[in-house]
């Protein structure tokens, strides 16, 4: 019996802490297995809540977190969750991380919960946080899960800011609320006082759900142009 | 395979465990909830009128604007005859409660702010936007006619077109001089399309946003009547 203990744990030292596994669970989704523009998950959100950096930014901290930690607990339950009931026991671990995240939003920062109103409760039904868990966190150990979720709400994040800072630029002239193009003082460049800018206009088809489904699709179709990897063989 | 006591057993201790550690956590931050909620609604109300107030309200600490608003401002409650309700404050009405009661049972809060130019009366309304409700203070000036200033809000009106009633300043800011009475009749605001004919009682409409602009107008028009009884008894008392 000790003897087996100690093979186990040997076994165990065998993988490094931080190795290649780990660092293509981190950095997969980032780029060759990105969420959005690769699996083409969570767009109902990345629509929504695009408009502005700011709303963008806090969106994708509570994905992040909730990624990250619903794979850790449902790794960590993993040996013990009843096959039959797996879907309802990811769900209420994701349904109880999700409520963590609005409930202390709304405590401390109440006008972004009014922004975000109901797509904070929406995570819950946002298909990369229980594509991972089902794909993922089911079939691996707690350490290396956790850093998917974090590699995958960070894939999330990046084109949700993307998507946001052009949006916001182009739509509103302002970039996180710091005022950069348009027609009074208060901007950084006034379109009223230099000559060659005074045709420039904000677009107002920046400010709606349309224009993010266009910008997604362009990012797309740069990935798919530049990484050999997702080039369709066929 | 699992058996079904498994399951049962499995269930009901998970989901027991994720209850009380929720329960926990909304009571623990319910404080915190009602405190900013507050301060946000105080907010809203005094931007309506923040020309007037000589202080900075956005870059303001909470526990100022909370200060600034219980020293200046009244509170009245109103009931559907214009009768001040007695002790009531103005401040826990809620719209939308309110307006679920059947027309005669409602009550009307009221905002005054004592400034150095008159008091300035703060009408609460609501109504219809495009796809969720619309809502809305409206600041009457000293003479009981005069708008001096509004603002407005909504639950899911469309950016960049419904949702300009709030994010783009200029159009409360057309509400500005404009006036509810005329001859001592009342009239109430109009949004209208197509440019302004009567100066004195119609803004301009949003383009794109028609069915927004009048919403806006609908409840301007359903909205401030509410406030006539009230607004009728003051007149006669000065």
């Amino acid at each position: 019996m000790a003897d087996a203990n100690v093979k186990a744990a040997a076994l165990e030292e065998k993988e490094p802490f931080f190795g290649k596994k780990e660092r293509k669970a981190l950095s997969d989704p980032l780029n060759d297995n990105n969420p959005i523009t690769v699996q083409v998950l969570g767009i109902c959100s990345a629509l929504a809540v695009t408009t502005m950096v700011k709303p963008a930014f806090i969106m994708a901290i509570s994905v992040t977190f909730v990624t990250a930690f619903s794979n850790l607990a449902i790794a960590l339950l993993r040996k013990g969750i009843p096959k039959q009931v797996r879907m309802i026991v990811q769900l209420v671990v994701i349904a109880f991380l999700v409520t963590v995240v609005e409930q202390v939003l709304k405590a401390f920062n109440y006008e972004i919960w009014k922004q975000l109103s109901v797509f904070i409760g929406l995570i819950i039904t946002n298909c990369i946080v229980m594509g991972r868990l089902e794909a993922y966190a089911m079939a691996n150990t707690p350490w290396r899960s956790f850093l998917d979720g974090i590699g995958n709400g960070a894939g999330y994040g990046i084109i949700l800011l993307a998507v946001a800072v052009i949006r916001e630029l182009f739509g509103r002239g302002s970039v996180a609320g710091f005022k950069i193009i348009g027609s009074t003082n208060e901007f950084l460049l006034n379109t009223t006082q230099i000559s060659w800018l005074g045709w420039y206009q904000n677009n107002g088809l920046m400010v709606l759900p349309a224009s993010a489904i266009f910008l997604i699709g362009i990012f797309i179709w740069l990935q798919r142009a530049s990484n050999k990897k997702l080039v369709d063989i066929s | 395979m699992y058996s079904n006591r498994y399951i049962t057993v499995y269930t009901v201790i998970m989901t027991l465990i994720v209850s009380v550690v929720l329960a926990f956590l909304v009571t623990g931050l319910k404080p915190y909830h009602d405190s900013s909620e507050a301060v946000f609604k105080k907010k809203d109300i005094m931007g309506a009128i923040a020309d007037q107030i000589p202080s900075d309200l956005k870059s303001m600490p909470d526990d100022q604007i909370l200060k600034l608003f219980s020293d200046n401002f009244d509170q009245v409650v109103l009931d559907a005859n214009g009768q001040q309700v007695e002790g009531a404050m103005a401040d826990k009405v809620d719209m939308a409660a309110e307006e679920k009661k059947p027309e005669s049972e409602r009550n009307y809060p009221l905002f005054v702010y004592k400034g150095d130019k008159g008091n300035i009366y703060l009408l609460s309304v609501r109504g219809n936007g495009l796809w969720d409700k619309i809502w809305g203070y409206i600041a009457i000036g000293d003479d009981l006619n005069t708008i001096v200033g509004a603002s407005f809000g909504h639950v899911a009106e469309t950016p960049g077109l419904g949702a300009e009633i709030k994010d783009n300043p200029n159009f409360p800011a057309q509400f500005r001089g404009k006036k509810i009475f005329q001859e001592g009749q009342y009239v109430s605001v109009a949004v209208v399309k197509g440019g302004v004919k009567n100066p004195d009682h119609q803004v301009d409409a949003i383009s794109g946003a028609t069915i927004t602009s009048v919403g806006v107008s609908d409840m301007l028009q359903k909205g401030l009547k509410a406030y006539l009884p009230y607004i009728e008894s003051l007149k006669t008392a000065n």
